[in-house]
């Protein structure tokens, strides 16, 4: 009985976070609209755009592969397993043995592998120019996050993620400077790996600077509804992420009654609007930067989680 | 008969065959018999040694015979660690010669390479069983020597008779190295035999001296840098199979050399020792990376990345070693599992993304990927397992380099717990620098396969491209298997290779084939875990049904048309990224500091006609700081001595003279 409710857990946190990564989406839109003092499209707008994306037919280029046609899907199951595998209301669920955080990574790394290889895959310099730059972020983004996962695991001591969320909410943890500094890197890697202002303008087209756009240019239909869903899959992962390690009241362990299950989910999707808010309040604040400043920003990401990893090496109290 | 004596009659037969192959290899079957007895021989090694494992793992049989020196004999052994890199090599090398039963016919001088072969493969295999120094020396001379031979095989191409050079050059060195190291390990009494040097613990200072010794010799055989400058000259030049067999297998040799020295015949480390291998290999990996990516040689770019793995290992190897040193034998245990694994690992890989190289080779004639381009349509098979070696490589999971990558993490996370402050500094930074050389990997493999099989036929030789022949395919297609395996299953692997961590570390990982759905469990599970086979079932399950739901409820319609491109058609393919305009990015970002890269940029006056153009001035840092201020020395003195030639004969008289008086005063003032 106990592991059909556990399963039955699992399965709602899969489902759960492919419902909610369009709301997130629309929500996050939505406020950027309202900062700037536009009316904005609904918040479901992206479930209806999903939907029209899938109705329509694939206009695919002449000299499109068969892995051109398979990525999506891959990026999509590949980015959805990585989701489902981050706590959002509870721990310890049934399948998180099967991955820890570095696989978590790796696989959002894999994704990353078969889009950038779609984009070369038609052979327009358009293509091009997104798979290179997005390998350039790439490689500093992951070696950053990789070291900010070495001080959440210096931490808590595990890499599993269901153990370093139930060690970050314990009172054990106290303020520690590496947690500083991983934070602040982890929301660094966080806006480059999703393609948000600074880094990358989610909301461009035809513009020279694009990167993600510029990698997906010639998907259509029912292929670009399953990029755009694996984005969207991939902000909330991130959020769920931050908010897991970092804001981890009200996280329940699956084994707990539905009554308190109820109550963690309440407190993430609270933890979730909090952090859109944010997100959307700094995308308008800020303006994007040159391509080639990118490596900076996340030069000093890499820096500050190396710097983090350092001081757990030295101290583990720090 | 003993195991180890059975086992050598698998290198007599091989060598057996080479003398055959010299003679038959004018006729038309050669390369077909040779390269099946080849296969024939590999095979049956490795289903002894396959044998000898699933019987008595545990088992050491050794063996004397006489040969060699007068009154010393050859001694040969088999014992775990020896029996696992057999395995390595006779995998290897039984693969390779079902490739090359395809490839070889494409040889336009087999008698170059047939007589060679197997005895290259006979080399890897004695080097592997000998037990004394003076076996190990030779063997290992002869494995040289047979692959510099097979380097020489297209000796008219002037950079191949320069790539031989300097392989032979550095070959030559890196023996002396081991000769050294054998003289200090031998000590006053001058003891041949491993069994002798295992017991006589040489003092700190030679210890500290095989160490940096063994650095020299086994890594310039495996590519640490800086005395890689060879790797990616010689391997690149020989034919693709035996790139294979150099990359994927015979750095594998020079690592077992350096095992065998430094864990087995040294004793107990000191901890500095750790400190200096983990960051030889750390350094190795970026740099190593850096230049594949810089690459736009598709086998050169390979044998590029062959030195980032080998800084892998070698860092996983120095974490070991500082474990060893600090008794801390669970730990080390781990370390020194991911270090084999990655071995094994890269040996499945290298050899299959070599093996495709060769086969675009065969199908082309090119090998530099500006001129390719666009081949996923017209070879289909070859890209898709290509394919699966470049997820591999990239430790991507659910594919085996990241079982072992990942493995390497664990081990660096358990390091915190070392006393020394220098590790405590150089562990973290080096962690840092494995996770660059893994995104960087990543990068080099998307530029790898982007370039050589997506986009548009840079060339009319990709447009007449076919498909290469049937023993090729299955060869590629056995290692695309095996590297999905050892992803999925790398609990097999770890508890495989238990007995040799066992012997070698003092202890094991823990049993991974009794945990449950045949996860990998390092430590603890609340701490760490990995289940490659449901991430891989997960992955495939969620794919296909949301294709199957897609294409059942909503459209499965679809049109061809011209590419969008915003509305820009690039009328010529010579327009698409290159490999060049694709490495640009990282160029700029990590050039600066390790090939002090400069761009400039040639804008012509207004009204003038001319094109504008970049240029791009890169520097081998390696090069340039170790290599040439040496090249120079040794230029200068011999320009010198040159002198001398030339001299009257009173001046000889009167240097003999001389030289007669200095020797005398030498003798006289001798204590």
């Amino acid at each position: 009985m106990a592991v059909i409710f556990e399963l039955a857990v699992q399965g709602a946190q899969m489902f759960s976070v492919l419902l909610l990564a369009p709301l997130l989406i629309g929500f996050v839109r939505k406020v950027k609209a309202r900062l700037v003092r536009r009316q904005g499209p609904s918040v479901i707008q992206p479930y209806r755009d999903l939907a029209r994306l899938m109705r329509k037919e694939v206009v695919l280029a002449d000299n499109a592969s068969w892995l051109f046609r398979v990525t999506p899907y891959l990026i999509f199951a590949a980015t959805w397993v990585a989701a489902a595998l981050v706590p959002t209301f509870a721990t310890g669920l049934e399948f998180s043995w099967a991955a820890d955080l570095i696989v978590i990574v790796a696989l959002l790394g894999s994704a990353r592998f078969f889009q950038a290889l779609a984009g070369m895959d038609v052979g327009t310099s358009f293509g091009g120019i997104g798979a290179s730059r997005e390998v350039m972020i790439a490689s500093l983004a992951e070696p950053a996050m990789l070291l900010i996962v070495f001080s959440l695991a210096l931490v808590a001591g595990a890499t599993q993620l269901s153990t370093v969320a139930a060690f970050m909410g314990s009172p054990e943890v106290g303020l520690r400077v590496s947690l500083g500094m991983s934070l602040i890197a982890l929301v660094m890697v966080a806006i480059a790996e999703n393609a948000r202002i600074p880094v990358d303008n989610p909301a461009t087209h035809l513009e020279l600077t694009m990167v993600h756009e510029a990698m997906i240019l010639e998907y259509s239909g029912r292929h670009l509804a399953m990029i755009e869903l694996a984005s969207f899959l991939k902000l909330l992962l991130y959020m769920s992420l931050i908010s897991c390690v970092f804001l981890p009241w009200g996280l329940e362990s699956a084994g707990a009654g539905p009554k308190s299950l109820a109550v963690g989910a309440a407190a993430y999707l609270g933890k979730l609007a909090v952090l859109a808010i944010l997100l959307a309040v700094f995308e308008t604040a800020v303006a994007k930067m040159r391509v080639f400043r990118v490596p900076d920003f996340l030069g000093a990401a890499l820096m500050l989680a190396l710097l983090g990893t350092l001081l757990l090496f030295v101290s583990r109290s720090l | 008969m003993s195991t180890v004596a059975l086992l050598l009659c698998g290198p007599a037969a091989l060598l057996a065959t080479a003398i055959l192959a010299a003679a038959i290899s004018r006729l038309a079957a050669a390369t077909r018999l040779v390269y099946g007895a080849a296969l024939f021989i590999s095979a049956a090694l490795l289903a002894t040694v396959a044998g000898h494992l699933a019987g008595n793992p545990g088992e050491v049989s050794a063996v004397t015979l006489p040969l060699g020196l007068p009154w010393t004999g050859a001694r040969f052994r088999l014992d775990g660690l020896s029996a696992f890199f057999l395995v390595v090599v006779n995998l290897g090398g039984s693969i390779t010669s079902l490739y090359g039963l395809g490839y070889g016919r494409h040889e336009a001088t087999p008698r170059r390479v047939l007589p060679f072969y197997p005895a290259f493969l006979a080399g890897m295999n004695l080097v592997v069983l000998a037990n004394d120094a003076f076996s190990f020396l030779l063997c290992w001379e002869f494995m040289s020597l047979a692959s510099w031979a097979l380097v020489m095989a297209h000796h008219r191409d002037e950079a191949n008779r320069r790539a031989g050079y300097i392989y032979l050059v550095m070959a030559s060195f890196g023996t002396l190295a081991l000769l050294l190291a054998f003289g200090l390990l031998a000590g006053p009494a001058g003891t041949y035999a491993f069994d002798a040097m295992r017991t006589a613990h040489p003092g700190p200072f030679a210890a500290g001296a095989v160490l940096v010794l063994m650095l020299l010799g086994a890594g310039s055989k495996a590519g640490l840098v800086p005395l890689h400058a060879w790797l990616p000259l010689a391997h690149p030049a020989a034919p693709s199979h035996v790139s294979a067999l150099m990359s994927g297998i015979m750095t594998k040799v020079a690592i077992y050399g350096f095992i065998r020295v430094v864990f087995d015949l040294l004793g107990e480390p000191a901890w500095w020792s750790g400190v200096a291998v983990i960051l030889i290999g750390g350094v190795t990996a970026v740099l190593g990376i850096l230049h594949a990516l810089m690459e736009k040689d598709l086998k050169r770019l390979l044998a590029y990345s062959t030195i980032e793995n080998i800084g892998v290992i070698f860092a996983s190897l120095g974490l070991a070693l500082a474990f060893k040193a600090n008794a801390m034998p669970s730990a080390a245990a781990l370390a020194f599992t991911a270090a084999l694994f990655h071995v094994l690992n890269h040996s499945f890989f290298k050899s299959l993304l070599f093996f495709g190289a060769g086969a675009v080779l065969t199908a082309t004639g090119e090998r530099d990927m500006e001129k390719l381009g666009g081949l996923i349509h017209r070879l289909p098979v070859t890209s898709f397992v290509f394919l699966v070696g470049c997820v591999s490589i990239s430790a991507l999971p659910p594919f085996n380099g990241f079982a072992s990558e990942w493995l390497v993490f664990q081990a660096i996370l358990r390091s915190p717990e070392l006393p020394q402050w220098g590790l405590k500094v150089i562990v973290p930074a080096v962690g840092g620098m494995l996770a660059l050389s893994a995104a960087l990997a990543a990068a080099c493999f998307v530029k790898a396969f982007g370039i050589t099989f997506l986009g548009r036929a840079r060339s009319a030789a990709v447009e007449r491209a076919h498909e290469v022949d049937r023993w090729s395919l299955a060869a590629m297609a056995v290692l695309a298997a095996f590297c999905l395996l050892a992803g999925i299953l790398p609990g097999f692997v770890i508890d495989g290779l238990s007995p040799v961590a066992l012997s070698l570390v003092g202890d094991r990982m823990p049993v991974q084939i009794a945990e449950p759905w045949l996860s990998i469990v390092p430590i603890a599970e609340s701490r760490s875990s990995y289940n490659g086979l449901l991430v891989f079932a997960f992955i495939t399950i969620s794919a296909s049904l949301a294709a199957f739901f897609i294409h059942r409820f909503a459209s499965h319609a679809v049109r061809r048309g011209i590419a969008w491109g915003c509305g820009f058609v690039d009328a010529v393919p010579a327009a698409q990224y290159t490999a060049v305009s694709f490495a640009q990015p990282i160029r700029r970002v990590f050039g600066g500091f390790a090939f002090r890269a400069r761009e400039t940029v040639d804008i012509p006056a207004p009204g003038a006609l001319e094109p504008a153009r970049l240029k791009v001035d890169m520097h081998d840092l390696a090069w340039e700081i170790f290599y040439q201020p040496i090249t120079g020395a040794i230029d200068f003195a011999t320009e010198r001595l040159n002198h001398l030639q030339f001299l009257t004969i009173r001046r000889y008289l009167t240097l003999v003279f001389l030289y007669l008086v200095i020797l005398l005063l030498v003798l006289a003032l001798w204590p």
